[in-house]
């Protein structure tokens, strides 16, 4: 058993990271994340375990500093909420062209522009379909609790340098702020040199040595049948991440005839309803996708031969609802129910939802 | 008393034909050739190789590193 | 005739090589326009790593701009940064690698106009970083479009009639800004338009590197530069109009020596 704490999400981010071995962190601040940095700074870390951590001028320099430092082969990582991940777009697209494993934490607050600090999920398409420009995809973890907010950091890490690709951690503001009880894990020691050579030494800026040829981190290719090659492989490696690393949690759904299909904060809500709308003799379940890309199609295709409905429940104006509709392929109802501008539905809401949408009222 | 003579090699496959280092001599050595390489660049050459003191004017302004300079003391 | 050729070949062997190649330019041929300065530089930069042996502990960061395939060209490892972000990318290497020497290598449009946020707080912070500037008034690369550090008067694709104040403000001296910061160490310009000034530039980015390695704060070496392409003039008349137009915005020598600034004069905590 590890230390237990009761500890804020965005917090959690930050002592994960250190205790993982995360040899470096550049961020900006942005409510509602901005906790990630201010623990950071407050627990020092580069006494310790030599964890590199700064405040760059913008999020468009962060997430470069992170392109520098990741492509030495180091573990790095930042974090941001929605509108500084828009400025971090650039950033993303040239560390996915140019295969750099590295940790993105999005904390979403609502949109388009300013928007609110309030939560939300309305990044979800932006998290999923790229982005930024290109055709590229980041492996995207939805943590739904303080808990997973700290396991997602190291496990983000592993699947960053699996693929050699960025990894989104994509909470919400309401993960991020809120205390929950805690098991973190212990102490790591950063990869030493030696190691790092040997894990990234074929393809990371350490210096020229004679016994090798110069390493180049870059996502520029004026060949054009070399670039459509560098395209296949990038696609190749996401058909592998769709074929080993989908994750996702299911609850109630070995009866069900309905689903419900949320992640993050809101798979909490649809849980209670889940609850309620048993006590009422509906046989309803909950599917809550861990990975959002790659996203758990499989699982959904294979429930839509026998259930009789989903419904999925964002903060945002439906986006992960198109992607369920894919899955389904017609084969039977998918309907969506949300809230946005930072409003929360309540168990109530969604059971509503449920039986006007789905079941019948 | 001792001379200093010297001769440059242009590699006239890199050579695109500048210019640079003609203007830079100082004993009008070089001078750009009335034929062409395979990029059609009036490559670089030695015009008059007699009056080459090896100061390595021509390799230092050289944007394209094809000028090797060689020198010798004579008696 | 024979005579000639006998002479030169008692001359031309190995052990009177004087000066050629650098060992640490790759044997492919640089695909900037004929007379162009960036090869003047790339060389500098070669011969000043090799002669300081630095080449298994040098990371050079590239731009976005003429410069994007300088990786093509020094044998080192390097990271191509977006355009104007190289200060960003190389901070975070320098950070993480601080046994390392990096430098960036960056045009006008790169560091004075979309980079300059991550230009000056690069050196605001002191990152121990060397930075190379190349200035040379205009947007290569992309056909010729007004830079930063555009003349006034001069004609651009994109100032078709000459850089108008009214409508296109002032040109950019930002190496001038760059000697006021505090993180800088070390604030130069350069040319590499003569023998001579090639002499003095290789001094000044050895100088630049050199001082990297103490942690004394960023070096910023700017060498103003050609474009004859984009001048549309030969590279002999570019070197000429460039030291009768260029040269009295951007003079030469050094603007800052001496370290980043040692007193903190406005830390509170005394």
């Amino acid at each position: 058993m590890g230390e237990l704490r009761l500890m804020k999400g965005n917090e959690v981010i930050a002592e994960a990271a250190i205790r993982y071995g995360c040899d470096g962190y550049f961020g900006y601040p942005i409510t509602p994340q901005s906790e990630v940095m201010e623990s950071l700074m407050a627990a020092r870390p580069w006494e310790t375990t030599g964890m590199v951590v700064l405040q760059a001028e913008s999020e468009i320099a962060s997430i470069h500093m992170v392109y520098g430092a990741a492509g030495c082969g180091k573990r790095v990582m930042t974090s941001s909420s929605s509108p500084g991940i828009s400025l971090m777009a650039e950033g993303i697209s040239y560390i996915a062209g140019s295969e750099l494993p590295c940790v993105i934490v999005n904390v979403q607050r609502g949109g388009p522009g300013l928007g609110t600090i309030q939560p939300s999920q309305a990044d979800y398409n932006q998290a999923t379909k790229g982005g930024g420009h290109g055709d590229y995809s980041l492996l995207v973890l939805a943590p739904a609790s303080v808990q997973e907010m700290n396991d997602f950091v190291g496990l983000g890490f592993d699947l960053a340098f699996k693929y050699r690709n960025p990894v989104m951690i994509l909470a919400d503001g309401v993960i991020g702020q809120m205390m929950e009880k805690v098991e973190l894990m212990d102490q790591q020691p950063r990869w030493t040199e030696e190691q790092v050579k040997q894990i990234t030494g074929s393809w990371a800026t350490q210096g020229k040595t004679k016994d090798r040829e110069k390493h180049v981190i870059t996502s520029l290719e004026m060949d054009s049948h070399i670039m459509e090659n560098n395209n296949l492989r990038l696609q190749a490696k996401y058909q592998q991440m769709k074929d080993e690393d989908v994750r996702y949690e299911t609850i109630e759904c070995e009866d069900a005839d309905y689903i419900l299909v949320a992640f993050g904060c809101a798979a909490r809500i649809c849980q209670k309803t889940v609850q309620m709308a048993r006590a009422k003799g509906h046989k309803v379940g909950l599917l809550r996708p861990i990975t959002l890309f790659p996203f758990p199609e499989k699982v959904i295709a294979e429930m839509a031969s026998h259930v009789n409905g989903f419904l999925t429940v964002e903060f945002n104006a439906g986006q992960m609802v198109n992607d369920v509709r894919l899955a389904v392929n017609g084969k039977t109802r998918v309907e969506y129910f949300g809230r946005m501008g930072g409003i929360l539905p309540s168990p109530d809401e969604v059971e509503k939802a449920l039986y006007h949408k789905l079941i019948g009222d | 008393m001792a001379k200093v003579i010297g001769a440059v090699v242009v590699d006239s496959e890199v050579c695109k034909g500048c210019n640079l280092c003609v203007v830079s001599c100082p004993t009008q050595t070089l001078g750009l050739n009335r034929d062409v390489n395979s990029k059609g660049y009036h490559y670089s050459y030695m015009e008059n190789p007699e009056n080459c003191i090896g100061c390595s004017n021509c390799s230092s302004v050289c944007p394209d590193s094809c000028i090797a300079v060689y020198r010798v003391k004579v008696e | 005739m024979a005579e000639i050729a006998e002479r030169l070949k008692n001359i031309i062997r190995p052990e009177n090589l004087i000066y050629g190649k650098s060992p640490l330019l790759n044997e492919v041929t640089m695909h900037y326009c004929p007379g162009c300065s960036h090869g003047v530089v790339h060389k500098i930069i070669a011969e000043v790593i090799d002669d300081m042996g630095i080449q298994d502990s040098t990371i050079g960061v590239s731009p976005v701009g003429c410069a994007v395939f300088a990786y093509n060209y020094i044998d080192i490892d390097w990271s191509e940064a977006a355009h104007g972000r190289a200060p960003a990318v190389a901070t975070g290497i320098k950070r993480i690698s601080p046994e390392k020497t990096v430098f960036t290598y960056q045009g006008d449009g790169d560091l004075a106009a979309i980079g300059t946020a991550e230009t000056m707080h690069a050196v605001n912070r002191g990152e121990n970083i060397v930075m190379i500037f190349i200035n040379n008034a205009i947007y290569g690369m992309t056909g010729g479009q007004m830079a930063p550090t555009t003349l006034l008067g001069q004609v651009t694709s994109t100032t078709p009639y000459g850089r108008n104040v009214d409508l296109n403000g002032y040109p950019l001296k930002i190496t001038e800004l760059i000697a006021q910061l505090p993180g800088a160490a070390y604030v130069t310009r350069q040319s590499v338009h003569t023998p001579a000034a090639v002499r003095k530039a290789r001094k000044a980015i050895r100088k630049a590197f050199e001082l990297s390695q103490k942690n004394i704060g960023t070096c910023f070496v700017e060498v103003v530069s050609t474009c004859n392409s984009g001048w549309k003039l030969t590279p002999v008349e570019s070197n000429d109009w460039m030291v009768k137009h260029m040269f009295p915005l951007f003079p030469l020598g050094d603007l800052k020596d001496g370290g980043k600034d040692a007193t903190e004069p406005f830390n509170i905590q005394g």
